[in-house]
């Protein structure tokens, strides 16, 4: 058990500011006086001083933070990325903005139906994690999930024809815009329930650990990231799993979207403790906090805790600071949040601080970036048309993938499914 | 199991001859034609369990056990005995008291293609994992798709023990069985137990396998086949224990014993009983019922459940459907009472169907004639 090595995480920096309401905290909940056995988790501080209560969050932060300045840095520049990392970023973000603007056009045009809830704003949060994972990682979302996906891999058509309902979409209309599951991108969904994924992340990380450990896998060293909102963190679950993610040390990294808002509940209503990376070191496991508007500090705690899992150091807890910037879904007036808040988080709209920080830092030209969304832009219509001229579902799947077992009579002791034994009886094990 | 049926009508014409009259689908219940299988052995439900388990994660290392008391206290009900020594806390795996969590972990474990058998310390807990097992494991391979299925099987005791209260006596047999995308077996005998539980293990969908404390301690004879480490039994088959040309009783786990005492006494009063055991709520074999009833064309389904949207509800809707003409008499529903499940030890039995219930709605369907 690697408990004394030492984590690449940025030096300890002298926690400047805090809040009115966290003075008298300080003291009980001070974080850092972790148990000793955690390791290095006294080098994790959050980045950015704590949020205040109730009150508005910081201003606009550039890219480049302090803390990350002091970080040896590879290369020759003291820059975070380099060209091609940050058109990656770029286009990935854009494709995740230019889609959901799509969604929400086709949605008021009768295309999509039911249930669907937009990441607008929340871009660099997605594309922060998922990019830094390999294609056998895995990723767990909740019904905020197209995003997810499309960074994921899955492809904008297969996604665009799922959330039409026909039946070239990566589940063939079956799931629907809150349940995008692909094995071969290992996305695992797509759940409704809130608290949901967290259980099912923490299994998937349970099999890489036990790939490794009894099977003897030697090399399997995939990571689970799991997605979900503030609210969630209040949810039972989230508790069950942070602990036995601590317990057995799986390869997990537990990202808090926190976007503010669950529907119309404001987080510090619904929370006694607004301060979510508090909670894992409750647990035993570093709780991290950064700006999730910002896609390169996102990216670097990502770096971070996606290598602390593949080490085998054990899950992270990130709380990302963000915002929606449509509302909870698109049947959802939207009519509590102040406009004033709306407006702060616009002007710290994730794409737009990524493309001033390349362009000031003479990484690209804008020609280059409108390239990019001309290009996502047409990948986006493709979609479209793709979807409108599929099919829908014929009447004959409407019974098929209940189960995986034919018939329903089970292996038999040879190993095969019992219904292709032709000996057996005829007709299903169901009427 | 063939090669023993097959032995026993010696050879495959006596097969062939049985298919042709039609009654092929009886072949699959496996009927103890002879003594000569009569086992010497015997073996409690409880060595039955184990062994299947013991059997199965030999077999295949990707099979563990999970859940609370299954390690260090060697199992709850002492189901898992001996388990832990063999193959280490990695694959058998104690859990905190977190029924929804470890159950969201044995399912995301299933979607990559382990297969975790997690055990609740009785169905009424798992309620409080009811949204994985039905909305992240029984509805995933068609949310997704096919693309990702869940080889899971929930296991535990489920049905009323001896004076443990409400909160822990409820059967929950009609709940998953009337969720698709479930399978639901509820085993009787050793032999059901050890066949049941082993197919329940290779299955690569979500399986819910209901068990009863109280017949963890029974004996049942096995034959030598159900011995052997590659048996397991079909799902969706249900057995038919004796056979008989007045009345059909259908039960599951437990009361299938009383079933079997019912019929004796029924024997003894001219009414031959045939006793069908149903071991797969879901998939439930309606071609084996319809058949009986067609044969006696009396029913009476007896369970120890909630009556009301219960196991027998669906039975005799199912024969209903099928087989109206057939029927001599209006089908007899024998459940528990509609209550929670007192305490008291009279009340208790009061509460749950007995032998007389069983043996007095059997006779008011045949003294009912047409």
């Amino acid at each position: 058990m690697s408990l004394t090595t030492s984590t690449k995480f940025a030096q300890p920096l002298p926690l400047n500011t805090t809040s009115s309401r966290s003075k008298e905290h300080k003291l009980l909940f001070e974080p850092f006086r972790t148990n000793t056995f955690l390791g290095s988790t006294h080098k994790l501080r959050c980045f950015n001083s704590l949020s205040k209560s109730n009150l508005h969050r910081r201003s606009a932060i550039v890219a480049v933070s302090d803390v990350v300045k002091e970080k040896k840095s590879k290369s020759s520049t003291n820059l975070l990325i380099t060209k091609e990392e940050g058109l990656e970023l770029y286009e990935d973000m854009v494709l995740g903005r230019a889609f959901e603007d799509m969604c929400a056009q086709m949605y008021y045009r009768g295309k999509m139906f039911g249930f669907v809830h937009l990441y607008n704003g929340q871009e660099a949060v997605s594309t922060g994690f998922i990019k830094l994972l390999k294609q056998e990682d895995s990723v767990a979302s909740t019904y905020r999930d197209h995003v997810h996906s499309l960074s994921k891999g899955v492809s904008a058509r297969a996604v665009m024809s799922e959330l039409f309902g026909k039946a070239t979409g990566c589940c063939r209309g079956q799931g629907g815009s809150m349940h995008m599951f692909s094995k071969e991108h290992n996305v695992l969904g797509g759940f409704a329930f809130i608290g949901e994924g967290i259980p099912v992340a923490t299994g998937a990380a349970f099999s890489s650990k036990y790939r490794r450990e009894v099977l003897k896998e030697a090399d399997c060293d995939h990571v689970t990231v799991a997605f979900f909102g503030d609210g969630t963190c209040n949810n039972g679950q989230f508790f069950e799993c942070l602990n036995m993610a601590a317990l057995w040390k799986l390869p997990i990294v537990f990202v808090v979207e926190n976007n503010l808002w669950a529907i119309g509940m404001s987080h510090v209503r619904a929370t006694s403790d607004p301060e979510i990376w508090k909670k894992g070191p409750a647990f035993g496991m570093p709780g991290v906090h950064v700006d999730g508007m910002d896609v390169l500090k996102v990216r670097e705690v990502a770096k971070e805790a996606i290598g602390r899992a593949r080490r085998g150091e054990g899950p992270t807890l990130v709380e990302c600071e963000t915002y929606r910037f449509r509302g909870h879904s698109l049947a959802d007036p939207d009519e509590l949040r102040d406009p004033a808040e709306k407006a702060h988080y616009a002007a710290r709209d994730p794409i737009t601080a990524l493309k001033r920080y390349m362009i000031d830092n003479n990484l690209v030209t804008e020609q280059e970036l409108k390239t990019i969304e001309k290009k996502i832009d047409e990948v986006v219509e493709d979609a479209v048309e793709f979807a409108d001229e599929s099919p829908h579902p014929p009447r004959s799947q409407l019974l098929e993938n209940v189960f995986a077992d034919p018939k329903g009579f089970g292996i038999g002791p040879d190993g095969r499914y019992r219904c292709e034994d032709p000996k057996f009886t005829q007709g299903t094990a169901h009427v | 199991m063939w090669g023993t049926v097959r032995q026993r009508l010696g050879g495959y014409s006596a097969y062939y001859s049985l298919q042709r009259i039609g009654l092929g689908h009886l072949l699959n219940s496996s009927k103890c034609y002879s003594s000569e299988a009569a086992a010497a052995k015997k073996m409690t439900v409880r060595e039955a369990l184990n062994s299947a388990l013991d059997e199965e994660m030999s077999a295949d290392p990707k099979v563990f056990l999970m859940g609370e008391e299954v390690g260090e206290y060697q199992g709850a009900y002492k189901i898992s005995k001996g388990l832990l020594e063999k193959y280490g806390p990695e694959r058998v795996c104690d859990t905190p008291i977190t029924e929804a969590g470890f159950t969201g972990i044995g399912v995301g474990a299933a979607y990559y293609g382990l297969k975790p058998v997690v055990e609740f310390m009785t169905f009424n807990f798992a309620m409080q994992a009811m949204d994985h097992i039905i909305n992240s494991a029984a509805k995933t391979n068609y949310m997704s798709a096919g693309q990702i299925s869940v080889p899971i099987v929930f296991r535990g005791p489920n049905g009323a023990a001896a004076g443990v209260g409400a909160q822990h006596s409820q059967c929950y047999a009609a709940w998953y069985g009337s969720c698709p995308g479930l399978k639901v077996l509820a085993p009787y005998s050793s032999e059901d137990t050890r066949g049941l539980l082993k197919a329940a293990i290779r299955d690569p969908d979500p399986v819910i396998f209901l068990e009863n404390e109280l017949l963890y301690g029974e004996s049942f004879p096995v034959s030598a086949e159900a011995v052997d480490s590659s048996f397991c039994l079909p799902i969706g088959k249900a057995k038919i224990e004796i056979e008989g040309k007045d009345v059909t009783i259908t039960a599951f786990s437990k009361m299938v014993g009383y079933a079997l005492k019912a019929a004796e006494i029924l024997a003894k009063e001219g009414i031959s009983a045939e006793v069908i055991n149903l071991r797969s709520i879901r998939p439930l074999d309606r071609a084996t019922i319809n058949a009986s009833v067609r044969k006696t064309n009396r029913l009476v389904t007896v369970e120890e459940g909630f009556p009301q949207h219960g196991v027998g509800a669906e039975i005799c809707t199912s024969v209903i459907e099928e087989s109206f003409e057939y029927l001599d008499a209006p089908v007899e529903r024998i459940a528990g009472a509609d209550v929670p499940m007192p305490y008291a030890a009279n009340l208790e039995r009061m509460a749950l169907p007995q032998v007389e219930d069983v043996v007095r709605a059997a006779k008011r369907t045949c003294y009912r004639s047409v």
